[in-house]
C-alpha cells in the first residue's frame, strides 16, 4: 500500500485543466521521482498534491486518509514537508531562524529535530548564524530541505531540488535525499535532470501533457528504449 | 580654550539636545510606518494622525488621572498615562485592522488601493480627533520643566553659554532606547517576532510552515499602536499638544523611513536621527559659534544660517529626493523587518 497517493487528479489553475488523469504514489523509505517534458504538470501534480492548486476530480490520500480538503497547513500537520522550487527559505533570517520557523508550528521542543538537520548537513551548523540569504545555491537548498524536514514529516515533497546548482552540488543533494529516504520518510520529487533522478529513483513516473504516460521502477524506465528516445536524450 | 568650550556648549545645547529628541520623536514615528510597510506593503499615510490619536489619548487620561490628584513627582504625570493611552490606540488600530484593511488584505488588494484607504483612515482619524478634543493647543506637561537649568549650569562651570536640558528631552531619549531595545529584542528572539520577520520575508513560505498571516497582522497593529502612542505623546509633551501638527510631522516621518529603508527597523532608527539633525544643522545660526572660536576681527556680521528654521521641512524633503534618487531602497536596503 502506497503511504501518500494522489489519485485521478484532474484540475489545474483556471478554466483548462493542467492534470488530467494523473496518479502518483510513494510508499515509506521510497523514493518516487516525477518526471516528463516542459510543461508536462510535474510542479502542479505536486503542489496539487499538497493543496496548493484546486482539484475538480480526484483525491489526496495520506496513510489511507483522505485529506483532499485540507488546506497545505493542515496537510504539514498530517505529515507532509513540502519544498518548493524557489523562494524556498527566508533570506533575511539566520540558517537557525530558518529552521525555527520552519517547525513554527510544532510546540514542544525543536533542540533535538534542529540537531538532527545539523547531523544530516554538517555544513549548515558551521553556518548557523548566517543570513540563509548570503549562502551558496547548494548550501540554500540543504536549507530549504531542513526547513521542511522540521516538522518530522513522514512524507517529502521536492519541487526541482537541483534546479540552478552545480553537477557537483547536485549529487551531493542527492545523497542526503537518499539518506533521508533510508530514515523511513517516503520522498516524492519532481526533476529536471531526469536521467541521474531516475538513477535513485525506487519509482519513476513519466507524466505528459498531465497524464502518467509511464510508471515503473526507475531502472525499468532507465532501460525502456521509449523513454530513453523521447525524455532522456537517447 | 573657554572659548572652545563655549561653542561646544552652543551646539550641544542648540543642535545636540534638540536633535537626540526630535529625532527619537521622528525615528518612533518612522519605526511604526516601517512596522506596517514590512508586514502589509504599504506606505500608511494615517500614521501621523494615528500619533495624534495616541496624544489625545495620553491627554485624556491625563486629565482623568489628574482631576483623581495622581501625580508622578517631578515627571510628567502623561508618563502614566501612557500605558492607558496606548491601550485605547492599540484599540483603535485593530478595530479599524478588522473593519477596513482585513477586508482589504483578504481580497490581496494592490498596494496603492491600501496606500488611498490610508488616506482615508488620516481624514476619518483627524476629523475624529478634531471631534473630540478640538483643533485648539492643549498643554498637558506637568511636573519640574527642567533636568538641567542654563542659569545653573552657567554657574557650575563659568561658561557664558548655558546648557539646559527640559525633562521632556530625558523622557524621550529615555523611553526611545526601553522601547526600541524592547522592539529587538521582540523581533530577533522571541517565537513571535521572528514569525512577523518570516511572514515580512516571504508570505508564502511563512504560510507553508503555518504562520497565521491574520495573527501577524494583528499583532503588527498592536506594535504600531504602541509606537505611534508614544511618539506622538512624547512630541506633544515636548512641543505642546495641538492637532494639526501631527500632519506636518509625518512629512519628515516618511523622509526618515525611507532615506534608512523602509521596512526596515535599524534604517528608521538611523533616519529618524539623520533628518532631525540635519533640519538642525542647516537651519542654526552659527554666528555666535564663529564668534566664539574666530579672532575678533574675522567675526561674522551675519547671522551665518545656511536656512531659515522656516525652511526646516524643506531639508527633509530634500534629503527625501535626493535619496530617492541615488538609492531608493535607504541606506539599509530596507523590505523587511
Amino acid at each position: 500500500m502506497s503511504f501518500l497517493i494522489g489519485e485521478n487528479m484532474i484540475g489545474g489553475y483556471g478554466s483548462a485543466n493542467i492534470l488530467n488523469d494523473c496518479t502518483i504514489s510513494v510508499k515509506k523509505g521510497e523514493i518516487a521521482v516525477v518526471v516528463g517534458p516542459n510543461g508536462a504538470g510535474k510542479s502542479t501534480a505536486m503542489k496539487a498534491i499538497f493543496g496548493m492548486v484546486n482539484l475538480k476530480e480526484g483525491q489526496i490520500k495520506i496513510d489511507g486518509e483522505n485529506v483532499t480538503k485540507l488546506a497545505p497547513q493542515e496537510r504539514v500537520l498530517k505529515g507532509m514537508g513540502f519544498v518548493p522550487q524557489s523562494n524556498n527559505v527566508f533570506t533575511t533570517m539566520t540558517v537557525e531562524e530558518n529552521l525555527e520557523m520552519g517547525g513554527y508550528i510544532r510546540r514542544d521542543d525543536l533542540d533535538e529535530t534542529i540537531s538532527q538537520v545539523y547531523e544530516l548537513f554538517p555544513v549548515l551548523k558551521e553556518k548557523r548564524f548566517q543570513p540563509a540569504g548570503e549562502l551558496s545555491g547548494g548550501q540554500r537548498q540543504q536549507v530549504a530541505v531542513g526547513r521542511a524536514l522540521m516538522t518530522n514529516p513522514r512524507v517529502l515533497m521536492l519541487d526541482e531540488p537541483t534546479a540552478g546548482v552545480s553537477p557537483i552540488v547536485m549529487d551531493e543533494l542527492f545523497d542526503k535525499v537518499i539518506e533521508i529516504a533510508e530514515t523511513g520518510v517516503a520522498i516524492l520529487m519532481v526533476e529536471q535532470n531526469a536521467r541521474q533522478a531516475l538513477e535513485i529513483a525506487d519509482k519513476g513516473f513519466v507524466l505528459v501533457q498531465g497524464e502518467n504516460k509511464y510508471t515503473d521502477t526507475g531502472k525499468a524506465l532507465l532501460e525502456n528504449d521509449d523513454v530513453r528516445k523521447a525524455f532522456l536524450g537517447g | 580654550m573657554t572659548d572652545f568650550l563655549n561653542s561646544v556648549t552652543l551646539l550641544t545645547n542648540y543642535i545636540v539636545v534638540p536633535g537626540l529628541t526630535y529625532g527619537s520623536q521622528l525615528a518612533l514615528g518612522a519605526l511604526g510606518i516601517t512596522m506596517i510597510y514590512a508586514v502589509l506593503r504599504f506606505s500608511n499615510f494615517a500614521h501621523g494622525e494615528l500619533m495624534s490619536f495616541g496624544a489625545m489619548s495620553t491627554i485624556l487620561v491625563t486629565w482623568v488621572l489628574q482631576s483623581y490628584g495622581i501625580k508622578l513627582g517631578f515627571l510628567p504625570t502623561a508618563l502614566l498615562a501612557i500605558p492607558f493611552a496606548a491601550l485605547i490606540t492599540v484599540f483603535y488600530c485593530l478595530l479599524t485592522n478588522s473593519l477596513i484593511y482585513e477586508y482589504y488584505r483578504e481580497k490581496k488588494i494592490d498596494p496603492t488601493t491600501y496606500l488611498i484607504i490610508s488616506v482615508g483612515m488620516l481624514f476619518f482619524t483627524a476629523g475624529l480627533i478634531r471631534f473630540i478634543i478640538g483643533p485648539g493647543d492643549q498643554k498637558f506637561n506637568d511636573g519640574t520643566r527642567f533636568i538641567l537649568k542654563a542659569r545653573d549650569f552657567k554657574e557650575m562651570t563659568g561658561l557664558n553659554e548655558g546648557l539646559a536640558i527640559k525633562t521632556t528631552q530625558g523622557i524621550t531619549v529615555v523611553v526611545t532606547i526601553l522601547l526600541v531595545a524592547i522592539l529587538f529584542w521582540f523581533l530577533n528572539k522571541t517565537r513571535t517576532g521572528k514569525s512577523m520577520r518570516a511572514y515580512s520575508d516571504n508570505e508564502d513560505l511563512a504560510l507553508l510552515s503555518g504562520i497565521s498571516p491574520k495573527r501577524v497582522v494583528m499583532i503588527t497593529w498592536v506594535i504600531t499602536g504602541i509606537l505611534a502612542t508614544v511618539a506622538g505623546a512624547l512630541y506633544g509633551l515636548d512641543k505642546s499638544y495641538k492637532p494639526f501638527t501631527y500632519m506636518y510631522l509625518v512629512l519628515p516621518v516618511f523622509a526618515s523611513a525611507i532615506l534608512g529603508g523602509v521596512g526596515n527597523p535599524l534604517g528608521a532608527i538611523v533616519g529618524g536621527y539623520v533628518i532631525a539633525f540635519s533640519e538642525l544643522i542647516f537651519t542654526f545660526a552659527y554666528k555666535k559659534v564663529f564668534t566664539y572660536m574666530l579672532p575678533e576681527h574675522l567675526a561674522p556680521k551675519g547671522l551665518v544660517q545656511l536656512l531659515s528654521t522656516d525652511y526646516k521641512i524643506a531639508v527633509s524633503f530634500v534629503i527625501l529626493v535626493i535619496v530617492l534618487l541615488i538609492k531608493p531602497t535607504g541606506i539599509f536596503s530596507g523590505k523587511t523587518i
